[in-house]
């Protein structure tokens, strides 16, 4: 189970500005769905090596060969704003 | 009574690997081009990318970790660590955080107070962020403008361990560090640019006592000189908020160069939980012992045992050793010029006065200069055979440095043979002694003194040239 305070802190770091009743509805649903994740510690795993990884790969390497870059003003296409060549993006300090 | 303090720092240093390419794509990684021109889909993190990690990289932290006497993983794995600002373009940057490249190595670093060994704690490989441009000072601007080039520059992290008991402690680890990587080959790091960055946590605790005290992490020092300046003032902060028995707090501070103090960033950013996890993107990686061992092979001779070596080997003085081993291609200059003429002593004489002042005066690297080893080499042969005269050779050698010719064709051209033939010696002076009758009397009324008077005369005349052994000589039998 998770806490409403769980929730509040998740949100914080996400960005996310959660309305009271939504905070509440959270709370349920990522409590279920963590307590539904939580069947997988049911198994035994005691002689299973820990793996971060479900494809049987590893070293997947490239060349240290510098190709093209994207055309700058595809880049920027999609930017909300630009200036000079440059993304802009708000000001990060908050009025506090 | 006064409580004594122990300073304890450790270091977060983070290099740029000179690589042609970005870590996770085929963007360039050079420096200069105009805003955002090296990017691609990949370093702007736009969704439905996949990176693809550079080999070269991964040789580079290996080798980095190898000359730092870590242990190299077999297995080693990439993570998110995630967090909003507008210079990481995915809201998460790609570093590692388990499982680190490599592992538990140190190094050794000497200062006036003797020699020390500083652990490391661990190397390991990320991306760089985009740079900020902020419109006005950061807390006052209108927006940020980001210039993507720099993201997904490759980076090694070397973590230390708090090891080091004063700033000046600090500054050589960094001294050595950065040679270190510098006879690597494998990172510019320059600390004005920013392809070496350098944060440090300090903290003091009572002389005795084991467990560490708050500490302040610091950031924003853009000199190996800032970095001490730095610490010593954070070290004299911290000591007066306990000695007037104040809590340091935790916090990170920036350094003001203008200001010479630390400023507190609280309230400046959020507390942190990067909610580290693997990066589902790459696949592990998996370094064979034959892997490290190729790397292994490549690694040059390291700064700290070419320094004990040029000691043993040549008997030079600790200070010469220092200075030479302090650049990898000065060092290499050496050693060459050894094999043209063989007096140690000397060539390092010549490469730390005279080449290092050109060197200065020109700010020029070894690298970019035009003396080479033969040149330096068969010059000072000259001097000890007596074809030229050491105050000549400067001259010499001044040409050299200017042209890149060879010594032999500078005396040549430009006469500066010196002058060991009897009789034309014996001509001028003659003719010097002619022309100066007080100093003749000076000297045989016992005031040896004037001999140098007229040996200067003799060496005006013949601009330097005459042998100033044959001329003294002379003197004394001519003037007795």
């Amino acid at each position: 189970m998770i806490s409403r305070k769980d929730v509040e802190y998740v949100a914080n770091l996400a960005h996310l500005k959660l309305a009271e009743k939504e905070k509440e509805e959270y709370t349920e649903q990522i409590g279920s769905i963590i307590d539904y994740v939580d069947k997988l510690k049911e198994l035994d795993t005691e002689n299973v090596t820990p793996t971060a990884y479900t494809v049987p790969m590893k070293n997947v390497l490239r060349d240290d060969k510098a190709r093209e870059s994207l055309n700058r003003k595809k880049t920027l296409a999609n930017a909300p704003d630009k200036k000079n060549g440059l993304f802009k993006a708000p000001r990060i300090m908050s009025d506090n | 009574m006064a409580t004594n303090y122990e300073t304890v720092i450790g270091l977060e240093v983070h290099l740029q690997l000179s690589t042609e390419s970005k870590i996770f794509c085929g963007c360039s990684t050079s420096f200069g081009a105009d805003p955002n021109e090296n990017t691609c889909p990949v370093c702007v993190g736009l969704p439905g990318t996949l990176p693809v990690l550079n080999k070269k990289v991964v040789d580079y932290a290996i080798m980095a970790g190898l000359a730092l006497n870590c242990e190299i993983a077999e297995y080693s794995k990439f993570d998110r660590k995630n967090y909003f600002y507008p210079d990481l373009p995915k809201a998460y940057q790609i570093s590692q955080y388990d499982l680190p490249v490599a592992q538990d190595g140190q190094i050794e670093i000497e200062t006036e107070e003797g020699i020390f060994n500083i652990g490391v704690t661990r190397v390991h490989l990320e991306e760089d962020a985009g740079k900020l441009i902020h419109e006005g000072t950061i807390d006052k601007s209108t927006g940020s403008l980001i210039d993507y080039n720099r993201g997904g520059i490759p980076l090694i992290e070397i973590v230390s361990e708090p090891d080091m008991r004063s700033p000046a402690q600090a500054r050589a680890y960094l001294t050595e560090l950065k040679k270190t990587m510098e006879y690597l080959d494998i990172s510019d790091c320059n600390m004005e640019e920013g392809s070496l960055r350098c944060d440090a946590n300090v903290s003091l605790r009572p002389v005795g006592q084991k467990e560490l005290g708050v500490k302040a992490e610091l950031k924003n020092m853009n000199s190996f000189s800032s970095v001490e300046k730095g610490l010593e003032y954070e070290v004299a902060r911290q000591k007066k908020l306990l000695d007037n028995n104040k809590e340091v707090v935790q916090e990170t501070r920036t350094w003001d160069e203008k200001l010479n103090k630390t400023i507190s960033m609280r309230g400046k950013e959020e507390a942190h939980d990067y909610r580290y996890f693997p990066e589902p993107d790459l696949v592990p990686l998996e370094i064979s012992r034959e892997w490290v061992a190729e790397i292994n092979e490549t690694l040059p001779e390291l700064p700290r045992e070419k320094y004990k070596r040029f000691i043993s080997e040549f008997s030079l003085p600790a200070y010469d050793a220092g200075v030479l081993t302090g650049d990898k291609e000065m060092a290499l200059l050496f050693e060459e010029t050894i094999s043209y003429f063989n007096d140690p002593k000397t060539i390092s004489n010549w490469i730390m006065s005279e080449y290092l002042r050109l060197l200065n005066e020109s700010e020029l690297t070894v690298s970019a200069s035009k003396i080479d080893a033969e040149g330096l080499g068969t010059m000072l042969k000259m001097v000890d055979d007596g074809v030229i005269s050491g105050k000549i050779a400067k001259t010499v050698f001044e040409k050299m440095f200017e042209t890149g010719d060879r010594p032999a064709a500078i005396v040549e051209e430009e006469g500066l043979k010196q002058i060991s033939d009897s009789d034309k010696l014996a001509e001028i002076v003659n003719r010097i002694i002619a022309d100066n009758p007080d100093a003749v009397e000076d000297i045989q009324a016992g005031k040896d003194r004037a001999i140098g008077y007229l040996v200067g005369q003799v060496m005006k005349e013949t601009r330097g040239k005459a042998n100033p052994g044959m001329v003294n000589k002379m003197l004394r039998e001519k003037v007795k």
